[in-house]
């Protein structure tokens, strides 16, 4: 009984990560790639992504406090990666941002870049946030219900 | 037909499908800086049972690749990494290994996809790249393998280009021979050679650009000048300064030109056969005879300089004779009974044929000093039902001639059909590419030698003969042209085109019925052209009107045999020729 609560929750929470609009098909993707070899493999994933990515946000932040005028191109170039990266996990939101600050740079638009970049940091760490507790719950029940049930 | 399905089973496809399970196994090597992505695809292309190779540096990848060129079948790259440009990598892939080339990028824009296709991508993927994607890759591996394969034939010839490009004389032009259906195209030919290649270009809806020797050369003195890693079509396309040239031209000759480099590498790398393959060829007089074959109108500037070509229809291709010789076989009339004989059959597709008939030939095998090799062009378009030319090739290698005696003393008798037949003999070689038609139809053939070597010592017979379309004509004629094929071995490269389905000449037993009704008439022209010891000898004879009771072939120009006179002797001088049949270009 408990066990089927714990299930019934854990595909609440990834429905709600889905109706928020948090996360694409990207990331059921992954979800599909589990298997007896990598029974984790969008944990793992996700892990590797944001590990990765705060390098990128960090790269950002620094060019952002250029003081000499903000080198839009650099900007863009990094974001550009961080939306390639974004997109490997179905971070939907993130990576709307992702384009809205791109859209800014090209804009020549320091003070978009800014608001679009504060916005795409919250988005960012909301996410890893409802990632975390959903992966910690979903482990408890085991990894074969996990696979079975997006939607 | 399941003549040729065996060769695109034994040759083409058998590379790829070689293990039973292709597509699993199919070796990728995937770049990408972003390790997420990285780690994601990997999986997947595991998923799809292929092996996978990751690294997140293109320089890396580079690394990897130049190490072990054949250690993969395909690249996935991302466009945006740090340490090179996913372009630049692609293009260092494109001209070193020449391996199929995945690209992908969040980015969408068409600027960037289209820059990736030019930059010869064969995919452009977006991410996020689903599974379905990439479990079909194996698609760009196959493709590419069966082009390669075509490119054999096409190859041949640039092969030939190439090499007749750095020692060509100023004399040889190859000239193009255009449409067959349209006459007064024709008529223009006859005028002036010059004229031949492009004057009518505008008027044809689909002209194919003849890359003749000039012209080539331009093409590379263009590529040199702007620097091999820099080229795009459309520089050359200006350095060049020719102004009728597409950049589409250009930019297809560009891709020719690339691959025959990459191709020469290779054949470097493998100690080079095929290097010395040609190297005897380039004629210094390259008195070549292009034919104009069609049904109803017939070429007669034989003896322009040059290759003919006509657009369109080139299909050259160029295998090695030995390497085919089981199939060679196969095709071959009568391949036991007649011993040493090497047939080489060129039926390019008939779609391909349609209207006009490319007769390139480039027979260029190692020279045999002493011995006498005839090759035998044979143009014999025939028509079929939906109204296609099929073509065949049929190259001979003969050591001895046949006597023509009895064959056109017969000719003379029947005046219904025109035989052209050019004989020449030469020390070294003499080809013969024979077209003969595979239905049962009418055929009107048409043949070309053209003497490849410079120095003419010894006679040299260009036969081209005509064949009807009883195909029982052809065994017999075959027969008495090629004779005593003492090379077994083909030395010459021969062009194999197999595309055609109808290969199987046993059906011309069945066409004995036809003979009958062959009304031949035949006309033989003898000349000396250039050098003393040069006889060419000219035979031209066509099939006249033919009537099967089943189509009609309409042959509106007839030639009585001119010097016909003269050849019987020379030939006889020169020939061991055993066999004549007799019964050649009868009914």
């Amino acid at each position: 009984m408990d066990r089927n609560q714990s299930r019934r929750q854990v595909a609440a929470m990834k429905q709600a990560l889905f109706d928020q609009g948090l996360l694409d098909e990207q990331y059921i993707q992954l979800e599909e790639l589990q298997d007896a070899a990598n029974p984790n493999f969008a944990e793992e994933i996700v892990t590797l992504y944001y590990r990765d990515s705060s390098r990128l946000i960090a790269n950002i932040d620094q060019a952002l406090k250029e003081r000499n005028g903000l080198d839009f191109n650099k900007m863009d170039n990094i974001m550009h990666q961080f939306k390639g990266s974004s997109s490997s996990i179905g971070a939907k939101k993130v990576k709307a941002e992702c384009t809205v600050f791109r859209e800014c740079c090209r804009a020549r638009n320091a003070e978009g870049c800014m608001r679009s970049f504060q916005q795409l940091k919250k988005e960012y760490a909301a996410l890893r946030k409802k990632l975390e507790s959903y992966f910690q719950l979903a482990r408890q029940i085991g990894p074969s219900e996990r696979a079975c049930c997006p939607k | 037909m399941s003549l040729s399905n065996n060769n695109m089973d034994n040759g083409s496809f058998s590379s790829s499908c070689r293990d039973a399970n292709f597509p699993a196994g199919l070796r990728v090597l995937v770049v990408d800086d972003d390790p997420t992505w990285l780690r994601i695809l990997e999986k997947m292309l595991k998923k799809c049972s292929y092996e996978v190779t990751t690294c997140c540096l293109a320089t890396e990848a580079l690394k990897k690749l130049r190490k072990r060129k054949d250690a993969y079948d395909i690249v996935i790259s991302d466009v945006n990494m740090p340490d090179m440009d996913g372009f630049k990598l692609l293009e260092q892939i494109g001209l070193e290994m020449d391996l199929p080339l995945i690209m992908m990028s969040v980015d969408g824009e068409t600027s960037r996809v289209m820059k990736g296709v030019q930059h010869g991508a064969c995919d452009y993927l977006l991410k996020p790249i689903r599974m379905k994607e990439l479990r079909n890759i194996w698609q760009h591996v196959l493709r590419k393998r069966i082009h390669e394969a075509r490119e054999f034939e096409s190859d041949v010839s640039f092969d030939h280009l190439m090499r007749n490009g750095s020692d060509q004389s100023d004399d040889g032009n190859m000239f193009a021979l255009e449409d067959m259906t349209s006459m007064k195209k024709r008529k223009d030919i006859d005028n002036k050679h010059d004229d031949i290649e492009f004057g009518d270009s505008s008027s044809t809806k689909k002209a194919r650009v003849v890359w003749s020797v000039d012209l080539h050369q331009k093409f590379v003195k263009a590529v040199n000048q702007i620097g091999f890693d820099k080229v795009g079509p459309k520089k050359i396309l200006d350095l060049m300064n020719v102004p009728w040239l597409t950049r589409e031209n250009v930019a297809s000759h560009l891709q020719k030109y690339r691959l025959y480099l990459s191709r020469l590498q290779k054949d470097n790398n493998q100690k080079s056969t095929s290097g010395t393959k040609h190297s005897d060829l380039p004629p210094k007089d390259p008195a070549s005879f292009g034919f104009h074959n069609s049904l109803t109108k017939q070429q007669n500037d034989v003896e322009s300089d040059g290759f003919s070509y006509s657009d369109g229809t080139l299909q050259l291709q160029n295998m090695d004779a030995t390497s085919h010789e089981g199939d060679l076989k196969g095709i071959v009339l009568e391949p036991a009974t007649e011993k040493g004989r090497v047939l080489n059959s060129n039926i390019p597709d008939p779609k391909i044929t349609k209207s006009s008939q490319i007769d390139h030939n480039h027979h260029f095998g190692p020279l045999k000093p002493e011995g006498n090799h005839a090759i035998f062009d044979c143009t014999i378009p025939s028509q079929y039902s939906w109204n296609e030319v099929p073509k065949r090739l049929l190259k001979e290698e003969q050591k001895p001639l046949v006597k023509f005696e009895d064959s056109f003393s017969q000719l003379e008798i029947h005046g219904g059909t025109q035989h052209h037949i050019h004989v020449d003999q030469s020390q070294s070689m003499a080809s013969i590419n024979s077209n003969p038609p595979i239905t049962e139809k009418e055929v009107v053939a048409c043949s070309e030698t053209k003497p490849l070597y410079a120095d003419y010592k010894s006679d040299y017979a260009i036969c081209a003969c005509s064949i009807g379309p009883a195909v029982d004509t052809f065994p017999t004629q075959s027969k008495s042209l090629m004779v005593n094929d003492q090379s077994s071995e083909p030395i010459f490269t021969s062009n194999l085109d197999f595309k055609t389905p109808e290969l199987n000449l046993s059906r011309i037993s069945d066409l004995d019925f036809y003979q009958r009704n062959l009304l031949l008439g035949g006309e033989v022209t003898a000349y000396e052209p250039l050098e003393e010891e040069l006889h060419l000898i000219l035979l031209q004879s066509e099939y006249y009107n033919m009537n099967f009771g089943m189509q009609n072939i309409e042959m509106p120009e007839y030639y009585d045999p001119g010097l016909m006179a003269e050849l019987p002797t020379r030939l006889c001088d020169s020939a061991d020729y055993s066999v004549v049949d007799q019964s050649l270009f009868i009914a």
